[in-house]
Parts: C-alpha cells; structure tokens; sequence
C-alpha cells in the first residue's frame, strides 16, 4: 500500500464544497433540460456557497490555534476561515442577485464559475506558500475574467473581460515575478519560512516584496493599481460587479494582511510606510475621482477603491487592532457594496440602460424598499451612524492611532469629507431630484417584481445595520481571527 | 427611563413609515407619539433630584475591547434641554400637520426620528454614542430640507451638510485620539485631556453647529430654505446640541486648553454676536432676521458659557431655553404668514396688524421677549450671561450689553416692518388672522415663555451642571 499524507479534508472542505457545486453546475448545464436548467444551476451555487460557509463556521470553531497542512502549503486557521466566511456569505447573496438577471445562454456556465470564483477564493485566503498563493490567485481571477466578459451580446462586457484579463494577467505577472525574487533571495517560498530566512534588507528580497505587494494591489483595486477597476466594474455584469467588489476585496486584503505579517515581519519599518501611502493614494484617487462620475457603477467602483484604502490603513497599522479592523470592516463592507450593485441591477433591469445619476431620478420614491436600502448603504460607505460603516472606520481610524499614525487619521477624515458629496449625490438622485423623463420599459408596465433580489438587498440592509448594533459578537470573531496572525 | 425617551419617537418613526396609513391618520400617529414623549419627560422630571449630579442611567457594554458602552443618563441641564427639544419638535409636528404637505408618511417619520436623535445627542454619556447621534441628527435633516425645502434647497442642503460634516468628522479624529488615550470612551469615567489638537476637534464641530463666528455659512441657506417647522427645529433645538457638547465635553474634559482660549473663543462669540446682530438689522425678510438674531444668540450663549462660572452658564441655559421657544415661534410665525401672502419679505408686507389683532398680539408678544425687555425669561439669562462674564472682565460685558441694544433694534424693526409700516403689495386687506388650529400650535409656546419669564428661577436654579466626573457616580440601575 503507498503511504500517503494525511489530509486534512474539514479544512478543505469550503473549497470542496464549491469545487463539487461548480462540476455539478457544469454538468447540469449540460444534461439538465434546457428549462430548468437555470433553477438547477442556481440552486447548486447557492446550496455550495451556504455549505461552504458552514464548513467555514465549523473550521472557524475548530481552529482555535491555526496549523499548517499538506507540505505547510496552506494553513487552517480563523483567519482564513473568517474570510472564507465572508466570501461565502457574498456569493450566496450575488446568488440571489443574479437570479433575476434573465440570462439566456450560458446560464449554467455563469453559476458554475461564480462557483468556482468562490473556491478559488476560499483557497487563496488560507495560503501559506508563495505557489498556493499564485494558485489561488489565478483560479479565481480566470473564472472572474470569463464571468466579466459574459454578457456576449453587450460591448461593455467584452470590453470588461478583455480589459480585466489583460491588466490582470500582468499583474499575476508582476506578483509572479515577485515570488521568484523572494524565493531567490530566501531559497523559501513558505511565508514563515521566509521570515525566518532572515534575509534582512537584501535588495532581492525588497524588490521581491515590492512585487508582491503590487501584485495583491492590482487584486485589492488599490491606486496606483487600480486602472482597471471602472472599466471592469462599468463593463461587468452587475452581479458580478457585486461580487467582484465584495469577495475580491476580502480575499486580497486578507492576503495582504498574512503575507505580510506572517513572511515580512523583519521589512516591517518598509512595508508599514508602502502600504500607507498606497492607502493614502487610495483614499485620494478614489474619492476626487468619485467626485465628477455620472455612471453609478463607475462611481460606486472608485468609492471601492477608496475603501481599499481605508481598510489598507489597517493593515499598514500592522497591530492586532489594525487586524481586527480589517476583518470588522469587511463584513459591513461586504454587504453593502453587495447591496448597493443589487440596487443599481435592479433599476438596470427596470430600464434596460445603464444606470445613472440622472436615471436613478426618483426611484426612492417608486420604490420605497430600494431607495431607502441603496439610502442606508450610502451612509454605511459614509460611514454615518446606525451603519457598521461607522464603527468599521471608528476602529480604522483607533488602529492607526495606535500604531503612532496619527496623520492617516487625518488623511481618512479628509477622504470622508470629500466621499460625503458624490454618496450623497446619489441620496439627492433617489429623492431630492424630480424622475427625469424616462425611456418606457421596454416590456411595458411595472417590471416585475424580483423577490430574491429584494431578500439579498434585504440582508445587506440586516448586515449593515445590525454590525452597528452587535458589534461585540463580530469583534470577538474578529479578534479570534486576528489572533492566528504573529503580530 | 432615558432609553425609553429615546426608543419612544424613534419607534413611532419606524411604525409610521411602515404602518401605510392615509395622511390624516399619519400626522395624528405622529402628533399622538409626540405628545407622549412629553408626558415621558414630564414624567422624567418628576422622578428627577436636582441637587445631585447624573440620574436616570441606563448603561449597556457596546463593544468592551475599546471601552465604548450605550451610556445615558440626565443632568439638569440636560433635562432642560431635552424638555426643549420634545416640546419644540411637539409643535413642529402639529404645525407639520397643519400645513399639510405631500409624502405624509416620510415627512413625520423623520421628523419623529429627529426627535429621538435630539434627545439622544442631550443624553449620551458616551463620546461615541454622543457621535453617533450627533450624526444621526444630520440624516433626517439633509432629507427635510432636500426634498420639502424652498427653491435653492440643494445648494442649501449642500453647505449645510458639508459645513457640519467637515467639522463632525473633526471630531470622530478627536474622539478617537482622546478615547483611546483616556483607555475609555466613557465620559463619566475619563479624566480631563490638556492636548490642544484634540480640544480644537472638537470646539470646531460644536463651532460650526452653534454656528460661532467665522463658522456661519450654512447657516442662512438652512434656515431660510428648510420648511417652517424644520427651521424652528434646526434653530431652536439643533443648535443647543452644540451647547450640550460644549459644556459636557469640551469645558468639562478640557479645562487647561479651555482656559488657555478662553478670551480668544469670547472674543470670536463677541464678534458673532455684534455682526449677526447687525446683519440681522439688515435683512430683508423675517426668516433671515431670525436666522441671524438666532446666530447672535448663540454667541451670547458661548460668551455665558466660557465665563467658565456659574453665573454664567445657568444664563447660558436660561437663555438656550428661552432662545430655543422664542426662534421656534418666529420661524412658525413667518411660516404663517409666507402661507398667507406668499412671502416673508418685510418689502411686501406691512401693516398688518389692522384686523388681524392674534398675529399681532403673538408677535408682539414674543418680539419683546425676544428683545429681552426686563421681566422676561430672555432678560434672564441675557442678565446672568453678563453678570458671569462680567467675572472675567467688564470690557466683555460691556460689549455684551450693546449687543442687547442691537437685538432690541432689529426685532423692532422686525415687529414693525410686518405689522405697522404701510401695507405692501402682498399684505391684502382681506389676508385671514391666525387661525384656531394655528394658535393652538403657538399659545403653548408663548403660554411657555411667559411662565418662564414669571419664574426663569425654575431653570436657572437647577440647571447649574454638577459634572463630577472620574469620580464614582450612583450606579446605574
């Protein structure tokens, strides 16, 4: 008999759990009949995504002192767990928001990679070596490059896919790159290994980290690296937007967060300062830029690159408060962004035409539900009371302190003050501005109404405001979370 | 018994923007929930011993890694200000009622919600429970005077928000610095701070929603632009928050960085209060005019209270009671009368009070307690004001007491350009007096002010703070 490792298959099992609903999706869309073949292939995402997240859960009570496994490439941990988590949670929901999305062809293709996309991001969250990193990152980010350019017919969605595979290659390329400078530097590729390789400030390694650190930027739509990011976020499907700007974000900071901490201690006085100016660049592209959209997605994807820097700040902390915020900040993060492109898909299919400013006219008061839900996400992204948006910056702002930074403080506070004008320009479209005139549905009549949209938005709205109530429960996890990190 | 104050309107808020009743129905809900919550305070009052410090707590760990906890709880001046708020907001409901409006239903939810956040901000013992309704205030509000306000209320609504904004946001820095320095958020349980920054965070946020000088841009558009009854609301009420947190946070947690500004910050309210007076002299309708005299009360109440005595802030209550009832009126009163005529311009008003004797008596009536002739509660606190500042130097009170004079110039000017000059194009003979319903909405306001005026020692007795803080305080139950 061959001897084999032991595996550990409840660490694997959110990634599993996907990879299983994404063959079964496929399959199905090849030998399910044609006309059910969206309630199959939706119905196994979904039912992938909310197993994953309760293995996840399960992994995340289990692992009280995280481990390393299969040659140390990955690591269970409550870290990775809590993402994984939260990636589920995002999925589930742009499950919900895609439903509605009508798609003709290729529908089982699309739940089979949104599937896959999740898996691969389960994965990635828990690397522990510079290859299983590179893995991951490419797994998701190919089925993202395909679910961006899905939408054949429309230009814009090629555009996206095609935009996003280039820039996004190059990236991988850079991060890629990167790797082979910290391998030769170090001789490791395991991130502990390499921090305890103590290769000091060799240019190699510098350089390597630099690389690396573009890399993930590139992932988490940080500026300089974000050019992508309108083009796709505008282009993509909405759904997928959603998704991207919810689940991308988790996964790539929460790399960023253990690689550095957990591979580059030693480089701390460098990466801390790299890692705040590029949140303060961040802050600032995103937010002047935010400032003349007209486009709602484009702008909603320049505030996703400003909040990249806000939590950035958190991680260039590089304090187990800077660790706990991230995480905190994430799970009204990710429910908003998720619940504000619902919005946006649910006016696109109302008027069959991109969303803008000037379209968005009055919809808070034709739709009571969707306007004061797309209200309340603006004032999470502004981070207003009765939202976690508040609390989420309150402990961004109280790592930064901690850490001896008081001007990122400053630099957040600035942001915020320039972000009020273009959330609040959207909270003047829904109520203030009288509905411009508008193009007549195309079908005719009030459009249908989409209850799993109106329950995914509807849990955003219960996410963003219930983190502002209870947030001692998802600080405590948190912190158990941060606390598998070597700070 | 203060959560419930709070939960009370902000409840009713939520049930009346779900409940999908008909539009009387709405503004009765909302009139009938208003009321109560002044029955709640009345009842608050009642069980309240003003010869002791914090009461009526109601403390709750909101998250403990930071040291941050729901924590609120009354001081006497508290109580008098949050008894202001509900009686104010009471009014501007029934006036909301009144006038009518389209999207009942919106429109008193947030005005309910206002309210809970109003009596929040007087109650929160907690610097970020403190934020966080001082925030919430601003959500309501942006909404009321963007969608129901006058012709340039988007411009209006866009100041406003960024004016108070850039300074709040000054102050979540501060809270952070000072919170975490202090191992609490609690105000009860810090110790005092000598950081200058952090002080100057926070006196900007209250600077700008008092506003103090050079502060004041918003401040016009707002009032002028909002509806009658958010006006009264926004001036008579919103800008006392900025005298809660003065007194609680500011002078309270900083006392060496206060007495170190002390004369630079009386001297910015000493400016305000000359230039808003004289501007007030000068404009042109009556919302402005009360809108500017509002900005120069203000400064007279930052003047009582960085006397940093005792005299002068229990003027400085006085007066924010007194100052609060008498720009809610006013603002009503040209609400009234903009239904009437069309207008709030003194150039097309006039004459007025023949055949209309209850407007005029209402306005006179309030006029002169506005321009606080000796007996009214306005004469009060303006006299403690300047008997408290009058302990720092004699040059102030000086300047203070011209001050008075200006005040009595421009409400003069106010009283006769709507009801004696010569009757403008817009000023009809048969325009209608104040109606039953309207002085129902007014006599209790007045009926208040001259109670008050017969005994401003209800309040000035009671209203002194006794903050003792990082000291043990009863616990809370």
């Amino acid at each position: 008999m061959i001897p084999t490792p032991k595996v550990d298959w409840l660490a694997l099992a959110p990634t599993l759990a996907l990879l299983g609903a994404s063959g079964t999706a496929l399959l199905g869309s090849v030998l399910v009949p044609w006309w059910m073949r969206r309630v199959f292939t939706a119905f196994v995402a979904f039912a992938g995504f909310i197993t994953a997240g309760v293995f996840a859960a399960v992994v995340f009570d289990e692992s009280a002192d995280g481990r390393s496994l299969i040659a140390e490439s990955f690591t269970r941990d409550r870290l990775g767990a809590l993402a994984a988590l939260i990636v589920a949670g995002a999925g589930a929901l742009t499950v919900l928001v895609s439903w509605g999305e009508n798609r003709r062809d290729h529908v089982g293709e699309y739940y089979a990679l949104l599937a896959a996309a999740g898996a691969g991001m389960v994965f990635f969250v828990t690397a522990s070596n510079l290859m299983t990193l590179f893995l991951g990152l490419e797994w998701f980010s190919i089925a993202l490059y395909v679910l961006c350019a899905m939408d054949t017919h429309r230009e814009e969605s090629l555009e996206s896919g095609l935009k996003y595979l280039i820039v996004g290659a190059f990236g991988s390329a850079v991060l890629l790159f990167g790797s082979a400078l910290v391998y030769g530097a170090t001789g490791e590729i395991g991130f502990s290994e390499i921090a305890a390789a103590g290769a000091g400030d060799d240019v190699l390694l510098l350089a390597g980290l630099a690389m690396l650190i573009a890399g993930l930027g590139f992932k988490a739509s940080a500026a300089p690296f974000h050019m992508w990011t309108p083009d796709v976020y505008q282009g993509a499907p909405t759904s997928v937007t959603a998704f991207m700007s919810a689940a991308t974000k988790v996964a790539a900071l929460v790399l960023t967060l253990r690689l550095l901490v957990v591979g580059f201690p030693d480089q701390e006085h460098l990466w801390t300062v790299a890692i705040a100016v590029i949140a303060i660049v961040s802050l600032a592209v995103g937010n002047l830029a935010a400032l003349v959209q007209r486009d709602v997605k484009r702008l909603l994807a320049y505030s996703s690159v400003s909040h990249a820097g806000f939590m950035l700040i958190a991680v260039a902390a590089n304090n187990e408060l800077g660790g706990r915020a991230l995480l905190y900040y994430l799970i009204p993060y990710g429910a908003m962004s998720i619940g504000s492109f619902a919005v946006v898909a649910a006016r696109e299919r109302e008027l069959q035409a991109p969303v803008t400013l000037e379209n968005l006219g009055g919809l808070g008061w034709e739709r009571p539900f969707l306007g004061a839900a797309m209200w309340v996400f603006m004032l999470g992204f502004m981070g207003m009371p009765l939202t976690g948006g508040l609390i989420g910056k309150f402990y961004v702002f109280s790592a930064a302190y901690e850490a001896g930074w008081w001007w990122l403080i400053v630099a957040g506070v600035i942001a915020t003050a320039i972000s009020l004008y273009y959330y609040l320009g959207i909270v003047r479209a829904l109520y203030v501005r009288p509905a411009a005139a508008l193009e007549p549905a195309v079908a005719g009549g009030s459009p249908p109404l989409d209850p799993l949209l109106h329950t995914a938005v509807f849990l955003s709205v219960g996410v963003t405001i219930g983190s502002f109530f209870f947030v001692q429960p998802l600080i405590d996890v948190a912190r158990d979370a941060a606390a598998s990190l070597p700070f | 018994m203060t959560t419930a104050l709070i939960i009370l309107p902000l409840a009713a808020a939520l049930v009346v923007w779900l409940l999908p009743l008909p539009g009387r129905a709405v503004g009765s809900l909302a009139l009938l929930a208003a009321l109560a919550e002044v029955a709640l305070w009345a009842v608050a009052v009642g069980g309240f011993d003003f010869e002791r410090g914090l009461q009526l707590q109601d403390r709750q760990s909101w998250f403990s890694d930071l040291g941050v906890s729901y924590h609120v709880g009354f001081y006497g001046f508290s109580l008098f200000l949050a008894g202001l708020t509900v009686v104010v907001c009471t009014i501007a409901i029934a006036y909301a009622v009144w006038a009518g409006g389209d999207r009942g239903r919106a429109y008193h939810g947030l005005l309910l919600f206002l309210m809970g956040a109003i009596v929040g901000v007087f109650t929160a013992q907690d610097l970020l429970v403190f934020y966080a309704f001082f925030e919430a205030m601003l959500i309501p509000i942006y909404v009321l005077i963007g969608v129901w306000g006058g012709p340039r209320r988007l411009r209006a609504t866009a100041t406003f928000v960024i004016y108070t904004m850039a300074g709040s946001l000054l102050m979540l820095a501060s809270i952070v610095v000072f919170g975490l320095s202090q191992d609490t958020f609690s105000l009860v349980d810090s110790g005092v701070s000598s950081n200058d920054w952090v002080f100057l965070g926070f006196l900007v946020a209250f600077a700008v929603k008092a506003p103090i000088f050079p502060f004041h841009g918003w401040l016009v558009d707002a009032y002028r632009e909002s509806p009658p009854e958010v006006a009264a609301i926004l001036s008579g009420v919103v800008s006392k928050a900025a005298v809660y947190g003065l007194l609680r946070i500011v002078i309270a947690k900083f006392p060496e960085p206060v007495e170190q500004y002390q004369a630079a910050i009386i001297a910015f309210a000493t400016v305000g209060l000359i230039y808003a007076s004289v501007l007030a002299f000068r404009a042109p309708d009556i919302r402005s005019v009360t809108a500017y005299s509002s900005m120069a009360q203000m400064g007279l109440i930052v003047i009582g209270l960085f006397s940093l005595n005792e005299l002068g802030i229990s003027g400085a209550i006085v007066q924010s009671v007194a100052h609060g009832l008498v720009s809610a009126i006013l603002f009503l009163l040209a609400g009234m009368v903009e239904a009437r005529t069309g207008t709030s311009a003194f150039v097309a008003l006039g004459g007025m009070a023949r055949g209309r004797p209850v407007l005029a008596t209402l306005l006179m009536t309030t006029g002169i307690i506005a321009l606080a002739v000796p007996g009214s509660v306005a004469f009060a606190g303006e006299f403690l004001i300047l008997a408290g500042i009058y302990g720092v130097g004699w040059g102030w009170a000086a300047v203070g007491a011209a001050a008075i004079v200006l005040a009595a110039m421009y409400m003069l000017r106010l009283i006769s350009a709507v009801l004696h000059t010569p009757r403008g194009i817009d000023a009809l003979e048969d325009t209608p007096d104040v109606r039953r319903y309207e002085l129902a909405i007014l006599v209790p306001l007045v009926a208040l002010l001259l109670v008050l005026s017969a005994w401003p020692a209800s309040i000035s007795e009671r209203a002194f703070p006794l903050i003792a803080d990082g000291q043990e305080t009863e616990a809370a139950p």
